[in-house]
């Protein structure tokens, strides 16, 4: 098993407030990420898709491919957007760090699970100071 | 399983230097580490919790709350710290990465047991399993360290 990993970028505004919680509980957990105007980050995503070799190509995945399906499913739609305002389901859901790499999870599963390879990891970086590492991973066959 | 890693960093002197060996043998082992004055590093230190998100908070931790406990348990003991002549624990042990890293580990495991034993956003952190720790002392020199490994040892 070989896994292989592209990295893409994004860069987008959010803010954290959950409607389970009061204003002050949302202070309190959220911090100054809790400013409804919002603030911004570039942030990073790497993605990990791994399988066999295949024999005739010596590739688990043509990166071209990988980079075809994360621009169309998530560059696209998070590049230079509000994600709280413009990109459901943040408008429900908190767009924390770990719902941001979850959400990316299940809009590539389906595409990155096909054939000789699967989505392994999906790492989020919110800044470089700070990643999710988020994985759904099955049982392999 | 959603895993969350936080970097922070400490500065701190140390010196190299076991009372087992010989001089000729730290300085053979150690190098320039062992030289008696003792020198520093800008250390690198990745902390990932994992868990399930909270649905209510669509967090796997508190980031403040984490802060807090690494601030607490890790970087006020060691930060702008020499090592050797500060910190208790390595005034008879060697102060190498890998034997820092080992301490940080029992430092925050620690901690983890008194938040479980607390209230409120404490114990909303521990929740949350301490995974690993990974201690860099400088960009080509890292340590890591899962926190299952230390259970055995400890």
């Amino acid at each position: 098993m070989i896994s292989i990993t592209r990295k893409a970028e994004f860069s987008a505004s959010h803010f954290c407030s959950s409607p389970f919680l009061t204003e002050e509980q949302n202070r309190a957990v959220y911090g100054k990420a809790a400013n409804p105007n919002g603030h911004g980050h570039n942030y990073v995503v790497e993605v990990t898709v791994e399988g066999e070799v295949d024999p005739v190509t010596g590739m688990v995945m043509d990166l071209k491919e990988l980079k075809g399906v994360l621009e169309r499913l998530v560059v696209e739609p998070f590049d230079h957007r509000f994600l709280n305002r413009e990109v459901p389901p943040f408008d429900r859901i908190t767009p924390t760090p770990e719902n941001i790499a979850r959400e990316i999870w299940r809009r590539l599963a389906p595409e990155l699970n096909q054939g000789r390879h699967r989505l392994a990891r999906v790492r989020l970086y919110e800044t470089p100071e700070l990643y999710v590492d988020h994985s759904e991973r099955g049982p392999v066959e | 399983m959603t895993f969350l890693t936080r970097r922070y960093s400490f500065s701190a002197s140390h010196r190299l230097h076991s009372a087992e060996l010989s001089g000729e043998e730290n300085a053979r082992i150690f190098g320039k580490c062992n030289n008696p004055f003792g020198h520093g590093h800008n250390y690198s230190l990745e902390v990932t919790v994992g868990g399930e998100i909270d649905p209510r908070t669509g967090l796997v931790a508190p980031p403040a709350a984490l802060d807090a406990s690494v601030q607490g348990a890790v970087l006020s003991r060691v930060d702008h710290r020499d090592l050797n002549a500060d910190v208790p624990e390595f005034a008879s042990l060697v102060p190498t990465t890998e034997n820092l890293a080992i301490q940080i580990s029992r430092w925050l495991r620690d901690e983890w047991m008194r938040r479980a034993a607390a209230n409120g956003a404490s114990q909303a952190l521990a929740a949350a399993r301490l995974v690993r720790i990974r201690l860099e002392e400088t960009g080509s020199n890292s340590v890591e360290m899962q926190f299952h490994e230390l259970q055995n040892k400890d």
